[in-house]
């Protein structure tokens, strides 16, 4: 187990409760969103953005050796949103046409907003991609890495075992895989809709180095 | 044959296996084309166009990633084996995807053109090419392929015969054998689907009064259905839509299914004889 919260924690904790805030707002205000979802995987997206990880520029948002962040999990978008727009990607007050006529802020992660590099929605897509940009900074010899989200619940889908498959082959020790473990999903508890456990082990057999933080598991 | 290997051994750098995984396959290319690469996808078109359909439709049309996907062996060139095997849907199924184009090449000159202006365009794309080898349309290279542009063949004004991918070499020979009757028609290759050349449709339909299309594709859907949607809206002209019927297809090897469904010369001329009420006319 390793502490998921780095020192600068009190920063991070603070951070995540105004993200929380903020998408509660955006979704009332909305009166549509994924809530748990979203809630869910604050603090993992909170760390990322804020806690030193992610390599990115809310001022060039297609720089092109910015480290990738890939939102597999495509339904919950709103924390994604609220923190783009906390760190300038686009203006925060666009956050109120959330789900709205023509908004570009649309219920998933949709690559004309700043910040977003693939359209997610669909389940099961996302490491896939990853493994395709993965690869491209390989064969580039780019520095930058790919971090990939995905929901416990999408641990169902074939299409992801096809991606880790491919991962491991091609050793690409640049894609970082991040499992919101929730142990929920929108039709029930995960191990009684399906059941993943032992859930470490099978990343582990497919050739990954699996790391488990507290409440979620994220693995290189 | 179609096959990669020859490219795999002088490019190895630049070939990625990904094995049986149709939807990692297309999902991967998507990733490389959003890094700025070219990835050119080779699956057999009727696992590429079915079951990697929703990463088509979200990681390329939707996400705009420049990404070729190559069907190969494509429509009934592996006639033998079966449903299964046979991709005689993804016409219907690729156009109807906003931001994806859609070309079937007629011949070997058509493909290498094609593949040359892939390389140039950006934007994702379904292309589907037979696997066995067919009598070619062109002579050489010199007729360019310009996405979205039907090319005329033959000129005429008795009605116009429609062809694309495999068919358009046999729309060629039905209008020979029509000439040699009277019967003046003018040959598409509609080469591209999307985007649609709309215009020769119209032209069509006004200068010369009949149109027969003719596809390697169920009559549901697909190049007929393309045409219908042109000519009912725009000039209402008699129209027949020969293709495969809405049936698992017969078995065979590809020239005896095209035979069974009326994919052949004879039955075009015989077809469009009767449309135009000329069926004693005889040179
Ligand atoms: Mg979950």
């Amino acid at each position: 187990m390793v502490d998921a919260v780095p020192p600068k924690g009190d920063f991070l904790r603070r951070k995540a409760s105004q993200i929380r805030m903020d998408l509660l707002q955006m979704i009332y205000h909305a009166k549509a969103g994924h809530t748990g979802s979203s809630l869910s995987d604050t603090d993992i997206l909170t760390a990322l953005y804020y806690g030193g990880v992610l390599r990115v520029q809310a001022n060039n948002p297609k720089w092109p050796l910015r480290d990738r962040f890939i939102r597999s999990k495509g339904h919950a978008v709103e924390a994604f949103y609220c923190i783009l727009a906390d760190l300038g990607f686009f203006p925060k007050c666009e956050l109120e046409t959330y789900s709205q006529y023509g908004s570009r802020l649309i219920g998933h992660p949709n690559n004309k907003v700043p910040g977003v590099d693939m359209n997610t929605g669909a389940l099961g897509h996302g490491l896939s991609v990853g493994v395709g940009i993965a690869l491209s900074a390989k064969l580039d010899a780019n520095a930058f890495r790919v971090f990939v989200l995905m929901g416990d619940g999408e641990q169902a889908e074939g299409s992801v075992w096809e991606a880790a498959m491919a991962a491991a082959h091609y050793r690409l020790d640049n894609l970082i895989g991040i499992i919101d473990w929730n142990g929920l999903q929108i039709s029930g508890r995960t191990d009684e809709v399906m059941r993943t456990d032992p859930l470490d082990g099978k990343w582990r057999s497919f050739g990954w180095h699996v790391e488990l933080a507290m409440g979620t598991t994220s693995m290189k | 044959m179609a096959s990669a290997t020859a490219f795999a051994k002088a490019f190895p750098k630049q070939f990625v296996e990904v094995g049986i995984a149709e939807q990692n396959i297309v999902g991967i290319a998507a990733g490389l084309a959003a890094s700025g690469k070219t990835p050119f996808v080779m699956s057999p078109a009727c696992f590429l166009s079915m079951r990697s359909i929703e990463q088509i439709k979200v990681d390329v049309a939707y996400s705009k990633t420049n990404v070729k996907l190559i069907g190969i062996s494509g429509g009934v060139s592996y006639g033998a084996l079966g449903m299964s095997h046979h991709s005689l849907q993804d016409i219907a199924v690729a156009r109807a995807i906003p931001g994806l184009d859609v070309a079937l090449p007629a011949d070997e000159h058509d493909v290498r053109n094609l593949i040359r202006t892939l390389a140039d365009f950006e934007g994702g794309d379904y292309i589907r090419i037979g696997r066995n080898p067919v009598p070619t349309v062109y002579e050489s290279d010199e007729t360019p392929f310009e996405f979205g542009k039907a090319v005329t063949l033959v000129d005429g004004g008795d009605a116009t015969l429609i062809g694309t991918g495999e068919t358009v070499r046999i729309v060629l020979d039905a209008a020979s054998i029509l000439a040699r009757d009277g019967v003046r028609c003018r040959v598409l290759n509609m080469h591209t689907i999307k985007p649609w050349d709309e215009e020769a449709v119209l032209k069509a339909a006004n200068e010369t009064g009949y149109i027969i299309t003719v596809e390697e594709h169920i009559i549901r859907g697909g190049l007929g259905a393309a045409v219908a949607e042109v000519v009912v809206q725009r000039c209402p002209v008699p129209m027949k839509i020969i293709g495969i019927r809405d049936e698992p297809a017969v078995t065979g090897s590809p020239s005896e299914i095209f035979q069974h469904y009326g994919l052949s010369a004879e039955n075009i001329r015989d077809v469009t004889k009767s449309m135009l009420g000329r069926e004693g006319d005889i040179a």
